[in-house]
């Protein structure tokens, strides 16, 4: 390893800053294994400069690890693919540039901790698919004579910054709830689908009362609200001030709020538990989809 | 770790695998190099120092009212004075509580902004970090949470009791709203003179804690919620998406910012009234 060895005006990397203390080399420490266990690889690579995370990883792919499994696809920060941990930071790999991390010390990377692990820098995604499957779909009401449904601007302008989500679960991955207490996976939709539930309960053509399911069956009570979802979105998605917290005053208004509840009686609102809902709060039995409660073992390093 | 076989249902195009051999280190290993433990260090701090000032204050029972100086100012944490002591302090606003309430008129008053803040869903991260290291920081386990033997491996968020009492906190901004109303009314005594409307140094200060509560009252997200986030069509209720949009949401995008002003102005505002009251301070008049 040679990282002690620092820029100088001779040797710079294309695109280093004049006076940077960049080292010539830089040591990437990934997580190698799988299911099986595993633990890291120090790599010591020419700092080339200008570069990214999954730059120095693809590098390190063809140059001295051919079998390293890492998943990629854009590179641009819009597919959701090359989610990781960069010193222990859940990033993507493509949107995390090597001049904003500490060059002179091993860089960590380990895949998503809160995800069963594949291969290496790979991690196994399905439980978040699952989760998707619960979620009962966008339902609009009748069409209008003409045949069309209208929108005003006003009424969707709102959701359209759940619209950016690119689903690399980055937000699900950090989420403690089900990375610390995976024991709650079954009872729990994660911040990644709390975004989807707001887009569909604030859209202006939606007629699905999905509050019970929220509460009841999607665990929105279980979060406290500490926003590392919003923290780690690779978007800038506010998931908790304008996801989270809002589906949160509208189970209120369903479950908790005798004055909303009174409201509801006295202009003979229908429950807030339609039977559709309740139809589909029941995935499992419908799909003979199984949930496991048991708690994942934990590779060691 | 179950591998789910969905031949048996409705064709899927993969199967789901949940659970499963975790990658990378054990959780209980923090990867972080940043300093994450400064930003709850120094929220319990904060709030830990808001909490010992304001029994010292409550238990002072004294110089909450500057009015033996010829300014009509009230302390924060004293408003609305209702108590008989608050007469005996030369308040003129006449007592709720007669002569039998010994004890400080603050602990009737801070139980509500209190409530409001404890239920506030900012408060709630910042204690739920910095408390109750749940979790302290993002990427960090929580507190208990690698241990099995630890009664705090099993977590329910805010689904059960006492937690689930966090729900009523739309009940307590409506309380909220009237205190803040009733600062608003303290800061435009504060311009009272004996001789007749002026502006002093104190009086600055009550305006600006004035500014910040509302600040901070009126970006609560419950506010937001009841003003207009609950409507599925915002084009149905213009003037509620009007104050939605103009006045809430631009509050609540600042609401960690106007939680720790409004708290700090409310010890400047307090402070500054009691060395004013003792007399240990001279009240600089401007104009």
């Amino acid at each position: 390893m040679s990282s002690e060895a620092t820029v100088t005006a001779a040797n710079r990397p294309a695109g280093a800053p004049a006076g940077s203390s960049s080292p010539a080399d830089v040591t990437m420490r990934l997580w190698r294994g799988d299911a099986s266990g595993g633990g890291f690889v120090d790599y010591t690579i020419e700092n080339l400069g200008g570069e990214v995370v999954l730059d120095v990883v693809h590098r390190i792919q063809a140059e001295q690890a051919p079998d390293l499994a890492v998943r990629w696809n854009c590179k641009a920060g819009k597919c959701g693919s090359c989610s990781a941990e960069v010193n222990g930071k859940p990033r993507l790999m493509c949107m995390t540039r090597m001049s904003t991390l500490e060059l002179s010390e091993p860089i960590t990377i380990s895949p998503m901790r809160g995800n069963p692990v594949i291969r290496d820098l790979v991690t196994d995604v399905s439980f978040h698919f699952a989760v998707a499957r619960r979620i009962p779909a966008f339902h609009p009401g009748p069409r209008e004579a003409d045949g069309t449904y209208r929108m005003a601007q006003v009424d969707v302008e709102r959701v359209q910054e759940f619209r950016k989500c690119i689903e690399c679960f980055l937000c699900q991955n950090v989420c403690h709830v089900i990375r610390d207490h995976e024991e709650n996976k079954p009872a729990f939709a994660g911040p990644r689908f709390f975004a989807r539930l707001a887009e569909l309960e604030m859209h202006p053509l939606d007629t699905l009362d999905r509050r019970e399911l929220i509460s009841r069956d999607l665990g929105v009570g279980l979060c406290n609200i500490t926003k590392c979802c919003s923290e780690v979105c690779p978007e800038g998605i506010h998931i908790t001030d304008n996801a989270i917290i809002p589906l949160k005053e509208r189970v209120v208004d369903a479950r908790y709020d005798p004055i909303a509840w009174l409201g509801r009686k006295i202009r003979r609102r229908p429950s807030p538990t339609p039977a559709y809902v309740t139809a589909a709060l029941a995935p499992a039995a419908a799909t003979g989809e199984v949930i496991s409660t048991e708690p994942a073992p934990r590779a060691t390093s | 770790m179950t591998v789910v076989d969905q031949t048996q249902g409705p064709p899927r195009p993969t199967p789901v695998r949940i659970g499963g051999t975790r990658g990378g280190p054990p959780l209980s290993t923090v990867l972080r190099k940043d300093r994450w433990r400064l930003q709850p260090t120094l929220t319990a701090i904060g709030l830990l120092g808001f909490i010992g000032y304001s029994i010292w204050a409550a238990l002072r029972n004294g110089n909450f009212y500057a009015g033996n100086v010829g300014r009509d100012y009230l302390s924060p944490l004293y408003s609305p004075c209702i108590t008989h002591s608050c007469v005996s302090a030369g308040y003129v606003w006449g007592p709720i509580f007669g002569g039998w309430w010994r004890i400080s008129p603050a602990w009737l008053i801070l139980v509500f902004p209190g409530a409001f803040r404890t239920t506030c869903y900012y408060y709630r991260k910042a204690y739920y970090r910095s408390f109750w290291l749940s979790p302290p920081a993002c990427a960090v386990p929580d507190a208990g949470s690698t241990n099995p033997t630890s009664p705090r491996h099993r977590y329910t968020g805010e689904t059960r009791l006492p937690l689930i009492l966090q729900n009523i906190h739309r009940y307590t901004w409506y309380v909220a709203v009237i205190f803040a109303g009733i600062l608003t009314w303290d800061a435009i005594a504060a311009f009272r003179f004996p001789n007749g409307v002026g502006v002093a140094v104190g009086t600055l200060l009550f305006v600006v804690n004035a500014v910040f509560i509302w600040a901070y009252t009126l970006g609560c997200h419950a506010c937001r919620h009841l003003c207009g986030g609950n409507l599925k069509r915002f084009s149905d209720a213009p003037v509620r998406h009007f104050f939605w949009k103009n006045i809430s949401s631009k509050l609540n995008a600042h609401h960690q910012l106007f939680a720790w002003c409004s708290l700090f102005s409310i010890i400047a505002t307090d402070l500054y009234t009691w060395l004013v009251a003792s007399g240990t301070m001279h009240d600089p008049r401007i104009f």
